[in-house]
């Protein structure tokens, strides 16, 4: 139902519910139970029909403060109350404290003679005394077909049946009427649903390829929404839980918050930050790529930051993913012992694809995680087709993002090529796919990385060479040489081939270097020599000024001697004009 | 005792024996109901009839014990437990059809 339905609804008196306490059920039938009216809970032998209605009551008792009278047709009270001991329900208990009251109802029709007219007025006192006595607001009255059993009129039976339906809607009690499956299409064996017409459920026990599957369907829902699917359901230790698997609706909230996948390469692929909160990321590859590493290392991250992880495991044990984890330098057992990482481990066989999913549900409702892992999913499809496997995944995927759950699934592809299609089907829903596959050449395996696709996300389009050492996982470029790309040890090969080259590169470099040096300073030499031959000439030239010079001083002193001596003062006079 | 409770109808002999052990009888009713009045006064002729000063009737209303309901298993109504002689044996219904109580009561049936 959608909010503006329930709000166009809340304003019409809607048909008021009693909750049953019952984990999921009350979702499937939007609150629980038509109040102070019957409901019929048919099934087969041994599907459950005892048990919810129980759990029903003793839900009622405890947690709503509603009281309630079981009235058992087969089962002793002493019988039941053992019955329900495993599941942690004291009835002996509540039976001192009020809150509930067993009443064994007892037919032998060896017993008894029929002297002609009679009517059921006794259970009527005895049931109208119950539900005084303690006030119930809950009753249950399992199997009423047993009456049918013991005594022989039909007619005053169904005569008087209706008349118990009429009491038990006037005394205002939320009834469960429990019913063997009968024959062919009938709900019950003598016909239950005829009276109630209410609210009708269906429990239903399916085995099929030798895993026992409950499953519950709400027939009918007078007055009211109600799921219509086949809901599995599940039997421990805590009671029944129902799972509501399909929510129809896709309006979940999502954020924009990244989270590190632990290798900070992977992250720097991922537009450098990770995956986004609450995605869904599938690893697939062939059998020993590593993907387990990846998901181990997801472990390790999520819980080095304080966040709860949840790991799924369908194919190691714990222990055993702990100890090889060890050998990369993944130290989980650390996390495990402080209560942040909870180990999961179930055969997939164990039981049906819907049982481990609502066993999945179950935990994690109970842990609340931040992130979860199924390590792998592969395994699932050992107990259900791939379709099968699909739609549970569907629905897993749908739960964890409204919860905010990160969820990393890991799966291996038996054949590259189909893999690479179908993987379980589920590749079109997850958020991120990240494939590991071997990259085989010159006689060794590598492993090569590579992102399919990243929703809402920058990401890297390299293959990337993915190497598992002692130190841990990390991401290296590879390298595309002229035939092609190249890994492992062609990648190293390559690099040195790549250092020779530089090597002699570099010794070429400094020879030129050595040989203009040289050059130069053959040059500058000479240079220098035609500097000291410039200067030599020059002086020579400067020489011959200035013994040209010395020679017209002295011609022209003795000519002035000369003409002193022929003129007297002339000359002298000359000589001084002309300076 | 037992073969005269389970097979009364072919043990004619044995009414002798019983007629001395004196019935208890316990009629359980609701109020004044119909059904609960053709009980009381079908048990009462048959008894006057065939068990003459040789039983002890107890009428119980179960409107005013309803504890009682529970105790003694009681479902239909009116209910006629025999306590005595011989095993318990109970009969519902309002006791119209007289070969079926006396059967239930262990007395031969004439036929």
């Amino acid at each position: 139902m959608t909010k503006s339905q329930k709000k166009q609804q809340l304003n019409i008196k809607m048909l008021p519910k009693t909750p049953t306490g019952i984990s999921g059920l009350d979702e499937i039938t939007d609150g629980g139970l038509p109040m102070g009216r019957p409901t019929l809970i048919c099934g087969e032998a041994g599907c459950g029909k005892t048990l919810m209605s129980l759990e029903f009551i003793v839900r009622g008792a405890t947690t709503y403060n509603e009281p309630g009278v079981f009235m058992a047709f087969e089962e002793k009270a002493e019988e039941l109350a053992m019955n329900v001991a495993s599941l942690g329900f004291d009835l002996q208990k509540l039976q001192e404290q009020n809150k509930v009251r067993l009443d064994h109802v007892h037919i032998d029709r060896s017993e008894i003679e029929e002297t002609g007219e009679y009517d059921l007025e006794g259970l009527f006192i005895r049931l109208g005394y119950a539900i005084d006595s303690i006030g119930a607001k809950r009753v249950v009255l399992d199997t009423l077909e047993n009456l049918f059993s013991g005594l022989s009129n039909q007619t005053i039976l169904r005569a008087e049946l209706r008349r118990l339906f009429g009491f038990l809607k006037d005394k205002g009690v939320t009834a469960i009427i429990t019913g063997e499956r009968g024959e062919g299409t009938s709900l019950t064996r003598q016909g239950l649903e005829e009276y109630v017409s209410d609210c009708v459920i269906l429990l239903d026990h399916r085995v099929i390829n030798q895993i026992s599957t409950r499953r519950l369907r709400v027939v009918k829902y007078r007055g009211s929404q109600h799921g219509t699917n086949e809901y599995p359901f599940l039997i421990d230790e805590d009671g029944i839980s129902v799972l509501p698997v399909t929510s129809l609706r896709l309006e979940k909230d999502v954020s924009s918050e990244r989270i590190p996948s632990g290798i900070p390469a992977l992250d720097e692929m991922l537009g450098g930050h990770g995956f986004f909160k609450g995605s869904s990321v599938l690893v697939s590859g062939t059998a020993g790529t590593g993907k387990t590493s990846i998901a181990a290392y997801f472990a390790n991250e999520t819980c080095s930051q304080k966040k709860k992880c949840m790991y799924f495991a369908f194919e190691e044990s714990p222990n055993q993913i702990i100890r090889n984890m060890q050998s990369i330098n993944v130290n989980l057992k650390q996390y495990v012992d402080n209560g942040l990482l909870k180990f999961h481990a179930s055969r997939p066989t164990l039981y049906g694809l819907e049982m481990h999913l609502v066993s999945i549900y179950k935990l994690i409702k109970q842990f609340r995680p931040d992130a979860v892992i199924l390590d792998p999913i592969t395994n699932l499809i050992t107990v259900g087709s791939v379709s099968e496997v699909k739609s549970m995944l569907v629905r897993l995927i749908d739960f964890l993002q409204e919860e905010q759950i990160t969820v990393m699934f890991t799966a291996l592809s038996l054949n590259t090529i189909v893999s690479e299609q179908t993987d379980e089907g589920v590749s079109s829903l997850v958020d991120a796919w990240l494939l590991v596959r071997d990259i085989e050449a010159n006689g060794e395996r590598n492993r090569g990385m590579y992102i399919m696709k990243s929703r809402g996300m920058k990401h890297s389009n390299q293959v990337r060479e993915f190497i598992i050492t002692d130190k841990g996982l990390d991401l290296v470029d590879v390298y595309l040489g002229p035939e092609g790309v190249l890994t492992g040890s062609a990648r190293e090969a390559q690099k040195l081939k790549e250092k020779t080259g530089v090597a002699l590169r570099d010794f070429a470099l400094s020879r030129k270097d050595k040989e203009i040096m040289r050059k130069r300073k053959m040059l500058e030499a000479k240079i220098s020599n035609l500097q000291a031959e410039f200067e030599s000439t020059e002086e020579e030239l400067n020489k011959i000024y200035i013994e040209e010079d010395l020679k017209q001083q002295i011609i022209e002193k003795n000519r002035d001697e000369i003409t002193k001596m022929r003129r007297g003062f002339e000359p002298e006079t000359k000589i001084r004009r002309k300076k | 005792m037992s073969e005269q409770d389970q097979s009364p109808l072919y043990n004619n002999h044995l009414i002798n024996e019983s007629e001395q052990h004196v019935f208890k009888l316990r009629l359980f009713i609701t109020g004044a109901s119909p059904n609960s009045s053709r009980a009381i006064s079908n048990l009462k002729d048959i008894c006057e009839t065939h068990l003459r000063d040789n039983y002890d009737l107890e009428i119980i209303d179960v409107y005013q014990q309803p504890l009682i309901a529970e105790k003694e298993q009681i479902i239909a109504l009116p209910l006629l437990i025999k306590k005595a002689p011989g095993v318990e044996r109970r009969l519902i219904g309002d006791m119209s059809d007289t070969s079926k109580v006396l059967r239930g009561l262990g007395l031969h049936t004439e036929n």
